[in-house]
This record gives structure tokens, sequence and C-alpha cells, in this order.
């Protein structure tokens, strides 16, 4: 099967699973699909950073956790009619999820800015120590933001408005997700085949040719680390609204293993890699979470098998080509 | 002699105790292809390394076209003319061989930001690509994976991405290191064609090649230029025989 396939495959399931469920009156199932779709749109985003651009971020978290807390801290400021103060200056809280998705952008962009600009300046596994380090840093900085719930986290009473649609409606918070989730795809799918991908990919494999033909690698892979954590950040907006609820564990480190993961049992650098990823997790995490508190353990079986038998992840095994992308 | 090209001047480089340039200068004339030959380690690399601005001299200037390229980095010199090829291929392998050369190009036009256009799609820079490709002899072999080329195969795209930045200078690092008989003569004809384009900075260790296609030989041991001359003067040069040549000579 030609990886185009694999992709459309992956959508279609995504898109039919919620629809079946609203016919069968499964609201459940809509809820796990929808958080299947947002997983999806964090690793995609990671995927970015660690497919394309080869950079093993063990901080992905800090984007998925500050796109979080700006919801969190959006909305509850909303909820209780007190402005936040910025300085000198006084904004309202808002419930808009444009809004919200924007500065959650704009915030999870410049956070991946400054630590991408530092962390790029070394490789390897001291890029995933500095990056880890970097995500405990905010990870401990907002358990002990007592004005936002330090430990205990934010609760939100209503998700968030989108214009025109009621996103109380399962069915419909899920289609803006999905919707989300496409474009992202999209945009990776283009970027990989434009010059910037090119680049990158280039630089991922052999930095001293791009040098050689006048590019920097430091900056294209800042630029794509930047771009990665701006869709981690989007991500955890909606992860937010999803439960309602935002806490520092969206920033832990075991989130961001929890992202790797999810990109490797799909398929690093694969387009459709993140959401099949993301879809046997949630799977498992319901059937086997709901049997055994241990099926974390039958998780890393299934991903050292990959690892080990499968490096294009399932997406590989399904194109038959594990050891080149599409 | 025309103003060169590719002028360099006191280039020094110590590893602690190792000297590996000690006051290198050498010029590159409008073309002309310069080769520097000498034994193994004798920092033939790291002076390329410093022209080229990978690694950074402890004394010493490089100045392009009349410009002093010193302080600028190696991307700043590849944008600024200088094309370089490896002595351990440097190529995208997962890619095809017309990405890798596209890639050249794309980084010659300064254009690596669009983000949603496929590379493929940009005409300028398929073309220059795929002229160079041409040139080299690869034009049937444009749409492998780098990783599927013979050895000699990735020695002729390694010219062809450097072909693509249209240099003002070429620096080439033992293009022909590991060619049968056959692949060598075959990159002999092509760089003695190659340096009408620009001038060619030729290290190298196939010693058929270099009297073939130098101009001018630098002889380089332990760091230290011993001698420059011509082809019949390096042949002719006693310690240049003694040092290096009087392996084989
Ligand atoms: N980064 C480095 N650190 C320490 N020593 C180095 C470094 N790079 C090169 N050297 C040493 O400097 C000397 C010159 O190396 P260089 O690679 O320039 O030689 P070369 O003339 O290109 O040799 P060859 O013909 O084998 O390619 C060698 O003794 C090498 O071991
Ligand atoms: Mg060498």
């Amino acid at each position: 099967m030609s990886e185009r396939w694999v992709t459309l495959a992956a959508l279609a399931a995504l898109l039919a699973l919620p629809l079946w469920a609203l016919a069968a009156d499964e609201p459940f199932t809509i809820t796990l699909a929808t958080r299947a779709a947002i997983l999806a749109l964090a690793a995609t985003g990671l995927n970015i950073a660690l497919g394309t651009g080869g950079l093993v971020s063990l901080g992905h978290a800090a984007f998925f956790g500050i796109g979080g807390y700006a919801m969190g801290i959006l909305a509850s400021h909303a909820q209780t009619f007190a402005p936040l103060s910025l300085g000198p200056w006084e904004v309202p809280g808002t419930q808009s999820m444009p809004v919200i998705w924007l500065v959650a952008i704009a915030a999870s962009a410049l956070a991946a800015l400054a630590i991408g600009a530092l962390s790029l300046r070394t490789a390897g596994v001291y890029f995933i120590m500095i990056t880890l380090a970097f995500g405990q840093m905010f990870f401990y900085f907002a358990t002990s933001w007592r004005a936002y719930g330090g430990e205990d986290g934010l609760s939100i009473w209503v998700r968030n408005g989108f214009p025109g649609l009621n996103t109380l409606v399962p069915i419909q918070f899920f289609g803006l997700c999905f919707a989300v989730l496409l474009l992202a795809m999209l945009l990776h799918g283009r970027l990989i085949r434009a010059p910037f991908g090119l680049a990158l990919d280039a630089a991922r494999q052999a930095p001293a040719r791009v040098l050689a033909v006048g590019l920097s690698p430091y900056r294209l892979q800042l630029a794509a680390f930047v771009l990665s954590g701006a869709i981690t950040g989007l991500a955890g907006a909606l992860y937010a609204d999803l439960n309602r609820f935002v806490s520092p564990a969206m920033l832990s480190w075991q989130m961001s293993g929890e992202l790797i993961v999810l990109v490797i049992l799909g398929g690093v650098g694969r387009l459709a890699g993140p959401l099949i990823g993301a879809g046997l997790f949630v799977a498992l995490e319901h059937w086997l979470g709901g049997a055994t508190e241990y099926w974390h353990a039958w998780l890393g079986a299934i991903l050292l098998a990959i690892v080990l038998f499968a490096r294009g992840g399932i997406v590989g095994l399904l194109t038959g080509q594990g050891d080149r992308r599409g | 002699m025309a103003e060169p090209v590719l002028s360099v001047r006191g280039l020094t480089k110590r590893f602690g105790a190792l000297v590996a340039s000690e006051d290198v200068s050498l010029d590159l004339a409008p073309g002309e292809i310069h080769a520097v030959i000498g034994p193994n380690g004798a920092g033939k690399s790291t002076l390329i390394g410093q022209v080229c601005g990978t690694i950074p001299p402890d004394a010493g200037t490089v100045r392009l076209a009349g410009r002093d390229v010193t302080a600028d980095g190696a991307a700043a010199r590849a944008r600024a003319g200088l094309a370089r090829t490896f002595q351990v291929s440097a190529l995208a392998m997962e890619q095809t061989v017309l990405q890798n050369a596209v890639l050249g190009a794309i980084g010659a036009a300064g254009r690596p930001w669009r983000l949603w256009r496929p590379a493929l799609s940009d005409r300028d820079a398929v073309a220059t690509a795929e002229a160079a490709l041409t040139r080299v002899g690869l034009s049937d072999h444009a749409a492998s994976r780098v990783a599927d080329l013979s050895h000699g195969q990735r020695r002729q795209l390694e010219v062809a991405v450097a072909l693509t930045l249209a240099p003002k200078a070429f620096v080439m690092d033992e293009p022909m290191a590991g060619l049968g008989a056959d692949g060598s003569r075959g990159m002999t004809a092509l760089l003695a064609d190659l340096k009408h384009e620009a001038p060619i900075l030729l290290v190298e260790h196939d010693m058929d090649a270099v009297f073939a296609l130098a101009d001018r030989i630098s002889v380089l041991v332990q760091g230290r230029v011993i001698a420059t001359g011509t082809v019949a003067e390096i042949r002719a040069n006693a310690e240049v025989r003694a040092a290096y040549l009087g392996e084989d000579a």
C-alpha cells in the first residue's frame, strides 16, 4: 500500500468511528475519537521536529502545556469576569476558541523559539537532555503557580465556543478537532516536499552538505522547532478544552515521552504516523486500561516490537517500506 | 598574473601540539587547476576546511574575489561563490539524486523558506539541477535514491551539487578517492572541462590525475607548503621527491 493510501485510510477511519458512534448513540466513543485526534495533532507537531528535522525533543510537553494553560488562563478570567493584568495593560479573558488558539500558538511558538535557540547549539543526547530540562522548568513553574491552581490545576465550567458551532455537542467538537488535524497534516505533507522540507531533511542527514550549499542547518532546524512547538501548543489548547481542565500533568516529561511514543508507534517522519500512533494508543488505553492497571506494560511490549522489527512504525509495516519514507 | 579568485595567506591551525597547517599561503588564478598534494595526514583536508569556513584558523586570511571572507561562516562563503566537494561524500542519502542537486540550486538562490509549493515544481531550480546532472553524466539516475548509487556515482553527484551553485571557485577534496581507473579517467575529463567555468583548488592523491590536470601544484608536508610550481618543476624538485614522490618516483 502506498503511503498516501495509508494516510487517507487512517483519516477515513478516524472520521467514520465517531459518525458510527453518533448513529449508535455512543457519545463516549466520540470523546475517545476526539482525544485521538487531539493527541494526533500534538504528535504531528512533534513529528515535524522529530521525524522530518531529526530533533529528538523530550520537552514537547512544555508546548502542549503552554497551549493548555493559555486556554485555562483566558477562560478562567472570562468565567470570573476578572481582567488579566499584563503589567500596565488589563485585558479581559475570553471563551472564544479562535482567540485562545492564536494566543496558544503565539505563546508556544515563542517558548519554542527560546528553547530551540539554546538547545539547537547542542546535538544528540545533549539536545534530548536540555529539552527535557526546559520542559521540567515549565512543569515546576506550573506546580507552584498558585494563581492558576498550582498542583491542582485549573477547571473550566463550560467548553469554549467557536463561531457557528455548538462545541458542547461532542460530534461538533470532534469535527472541529478533526479539521484542525487535517490542516496540520496537510501543512506537514506540503512542507515535506517544499524547499524548506527538502533542506530540513538534508540538514538531518548531511548537515555539512547543507552548509556547503549556503544554508544554515541551525536556522532551518530552529524554524522547524518553532512550527512544531506551535502545532503542539494548539493541540494543548484543544486538549484542555476537551477535558475542561488543565494541570501540570500536561507539562510533565511523561507527556513528552508519550508524544514520542505515539510518533514511533505510528512511524517517525511519516505523515500518518502520529494519527495511527494516537489511534492505537487511545484504543489500547481504553480496552486494556479497562481490563488491567498494567496496560502500559503491554504498550511497552508493542513499542519494543516496533522498534526492533519495524523501523518505520506501523506506517512502515503497511507500506512495506520500513527503511524509506514515501 | 591576473587577480587571484581565491587567495590564502598565512593559514595556521593547531590541534593541541599538532600543527595541521603552518603558515600556508596559496593562490587560485582564474581558469587554473591548482592541485594540493601531500602524504596522508599532511593537513590537506584541514586546509580545505579553513578555506571553506568549517574549521576556524588560528591565524591567517582567506580572500575570495578580492574580499576578505575569513570572518564569514561556511554558508556565507558558499553564497559568496565557494563550492566544495567532500573527501567522504556528504549527501542526503535518503533523497533522490535530483533532490540533492535541487538542494544546491535552492541554496544558491537563497530560497529555502518556502513551505507550500513542492521543491520539484520550482522550474529554475530543477533546470539548474538537471543541467548539472547532465554535465556530470548522471541524468539517467536523477530519480534514483543516493543510497542506491555506486560509490563513483556519488562522487559525480558531489561535483554536480557544487556545479548548481554556479561558483566563483571550486574546492575539491579528493574527488577521485575510491574511483577505479575508468572512473578516474571520467572525472579527470570532467574537471579539465570544469576549470573553464571556475578555477579548481584540487586536493588529490591520484598522481596521474594531478599531473594530467594541474596547472600548478603545491606540496603540503606536515602542514607546511614545501614547494609550489608547475608540473615539471614539482617533478624535478629534489625536496619533493625525497619527502613525497620518493615513495613511487
Ligand atoms: N579535529 C581534529 N582534531 C585533532 N586532530 C585533527 C583534527 N582534524 C585533523 N586532525 C589531524 O590533523 C592532521 C591533518 O589531517 P587532515 O585530515 O587535514 O589530513 P589530510 O592531508 O587530509 O589526510 P588524508 O590524505 O588522509 O585525507 C592529521 O594528523 C589529523 O589526525
Ligand atoms: Mg583529507
